[in-house]
């Protein structure tokens, strides 16, 4: 099946071994991942918190680039992307006003016919594949692996644009399972990783992927998996700086779904574009004998 | 024959010899004017009475510096472009823009590495692109700018290089941006990082700078230096044009 794809910057820029793995998982399992022609920006997450439509223009912009393509669905790696993308979806269903206005500012473009849905890449695995068939296309179980999931707040929150419970998600654990891998949870799995906090407040950060960290090292894991490109640069990069701050800390690698995916479809290592995380994640995987 | 069709041959005959000029009303900066129709803008100014020492350059669509901003009488939209290159319309109010403050980051190109986050670090700005097209709107060389902003901001330079080839700095994007982004600096590095980076150097070109910097042709540019304006011309006027020289060998 050919599916529509929108990137977003991240994933062209800082986060490429996500969309490298991605497509590399999307291939082995006999699907096509086709870039749209034209995409902007989202928008970015934090936009939406001003209670301004213009913000709304970028997302939406991309929705009627899908239905110039004539189609009806967009999937999409980045949990940021998603959750504006969805979120303006949502907007415009709700409010026939506030889309007027959008349609009225965007007056050299074709109105937005409202058909097209925003789609998570996890949940085209979980809701389109589903966990049970994607087992089944394990070649190389991760077993002995001891990973905790961490969901982050963007695929979560707000509640209305959600792929899974708020309080209680269990996607990447589903995932995890199918995938042969021992999943530990704790609480942290939820806890903000502190986002943009980064840009400005370093050391804020650096503490919190600290304490994330800490509990799934305390809880007995190994390493942890997610799916946002902000999470993981924070539990990752910022994760390293910690060492600093706490004496004798030593931060644990962090894994995006589609790599450890890509690894336990039995694809080369190559597709994980490791060499890209501050932590090195291979010698774990060698450990376990996974590669 | 009638006085009515006596009358009509007379003005026919006035017509074809002095053909009737139609008038068209302008507003330069408030003031109307009335100029002959098929007027440039920039002409149109000047037969106002006008004398232009800025907002004027080339006079031929390439230097960017006679933007106008204009409005007609009874129109919600606000229209731009050069105001050599379009011809006066009635009821037109103009404003010229000779000058855009628009501050260009400081770099050494060599210094530079064609990567993806290279423009993102010199003009950090354009992250605050809220895809409000206004900036495409606002170009005179109906340029894609928004597109090229957002392959500046993903790291697809030479996308950005292309999609703003056309560019003239006019700055009539920066002027609307409610992003304040600088467009065609963001674009005029992605050109110069293309160029320098991530096109194949031309091998002809390397090496005729290696032959002029070899002093091959020294000689000849001292004997053109020594030449009167008319052995220039006579030159010039017998030079071998290369496309008609191809037509020949082909025929
Ligand atoms: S991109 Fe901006 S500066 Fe360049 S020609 Fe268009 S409006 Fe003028
Ligand atoms: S005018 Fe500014 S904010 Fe709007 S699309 Fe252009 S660059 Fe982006
Ligand atoms: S005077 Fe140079 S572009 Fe108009």
């Amino acid at each position: 099946m050919d599916l529509l794809y929108y990137p977003g910057c991240t994933v062209k820029t800082s986060a490429k071994c996500l969309e490298t793995s991605g497509f590399a998982v999307i291939k082995a399992l006999g699907h096509n991942l086709v870039e749209m022609e034209e995409w902007n920006c989202c928008g970015v997450v934090a936009s939406l918190t001003d209670d301004d439509l213009m913000h709304h223009l970028a997302p939406l912009r991309n929705l009627i680039h899908a239905e110039d393509q004539g189609q009806e669905k967009i999937v999409t790696f980045c949990d940021m992307c998603g959750n504006t993308l969805k979120q303006t979806n949502l907007r415009v269903q709700e409010s026939e006003e506030d889309f007027d206005t959008l349609n009225n500012f965007m007056d050299q473009e074709e109105d937005y016919k409202k058909s097209v849905d925003v789609q998570h890449f996890l949940e085209f695995l979980r809701d389109d594949i589903g966990f049970a068939k994607l087992k089944k296309s394990v070649k190389k179980p991760l077993k002995g692996m001891k990973i905790m999931p961490y969901y982050g707040c963007t695929m979560l929150r707000p509640r209305e644009v959600a792929i899974d419970d708020a309080e209680e998600p269990t996607i990447l654990a589903d995932l995890l399972k199918a995938l042969g891998a021992e999943v530990i949870d704790t609480p942290y799995k939820i806890e903000c990783c502190g986002s943009y906090h980064t840009i400005e407040q370093k050391d804020l950060t650096a503490k919190r992927a600290y304490r994330i960290s800490q509990a799934a090292k305390d809880a007995g894991a190994d390493a942890i998996m997610l799916s946002c490109p902000m999470c993981k640069f924070n539990l990752d990069y910022r994760g390293k700086d910690a060492e600093k701050i706490f004496d004798g800390y030593k931060q644990i690698p962090i894994y995006y779904y589609t790599q450890l995916l890509a690894l336990a479809l039995g694809l080369d290592v190559e597709n994980c574009e490791f060499e890209s995380h501050t932590v090195d994640p291979i010698p774990l995987l060698k450990e376990k004998k996974v590669i | 024959m009638s006085t009515e069709a006596n009358n009509e041959a007379a003005r026919q005959a006035n017509a074809a010899d002095t053909p009737e000029v139609s008038i068209v009303n302008i507003f330069v900066m408030g003031k109307r004017y009335q100029v002959p129709a098929g007027l440039t803008i920039m002409a149109a100014i000047e037969y106002a009475g006008y004398q232009l020492i800025r907002a004027c350059g080339c006079r031929a669509g390439f230097c960017g510096a006679c933007s106008t901003v204009y409005r007609k009488d009874d129109e919600q939209k606000l229209h731009f472009a050069l105001a050599c290159q379009t011809t006066v319309e009635d009821g037109m109010y103009l404003v010229q823009i000779p000058f855009v403050p628009a501050s260009k980051a400081k770099y050494m190109i060599e210094d530079l590495k064609a990567e993806e986050n290279t423009i993102l670090s010199m003009y950090p700005e354009i992250a605050r692109c809220v895809s409000c097209n206004t900036c495409t709107k606002s170009c005179p060389q109906d340029i894609k700018v928004m597109m090229y902003i957002q392959n500046a901001l993903r790291g697809d330079i030479a996308k950005a290089a292309e999609l703003s080839f056309d560019c003239i700095q006019c700055g009539m994007c920066a002027m609307r941006c409610p992003a304040d982004i600088k467009h065609y600096h963001v674009g005029q590095l992605a050109r110069r990082l293309r160029g320098k980076y991530i096109d194949t150097q031309s091998q002809d070109l390397k090496k005729r700078v290696a032959e002029v910097e070899g002093g091959q042709y020294d000689k000849e540019i001292e004997e053109l230096v020594g030449m009167s304006e008319e052995q220039l011309r006579g030159l010039y006027n017998k030079r071998e044009i290369e496309a008609k020289k191809k037509k020949k060998e082909g025929e």
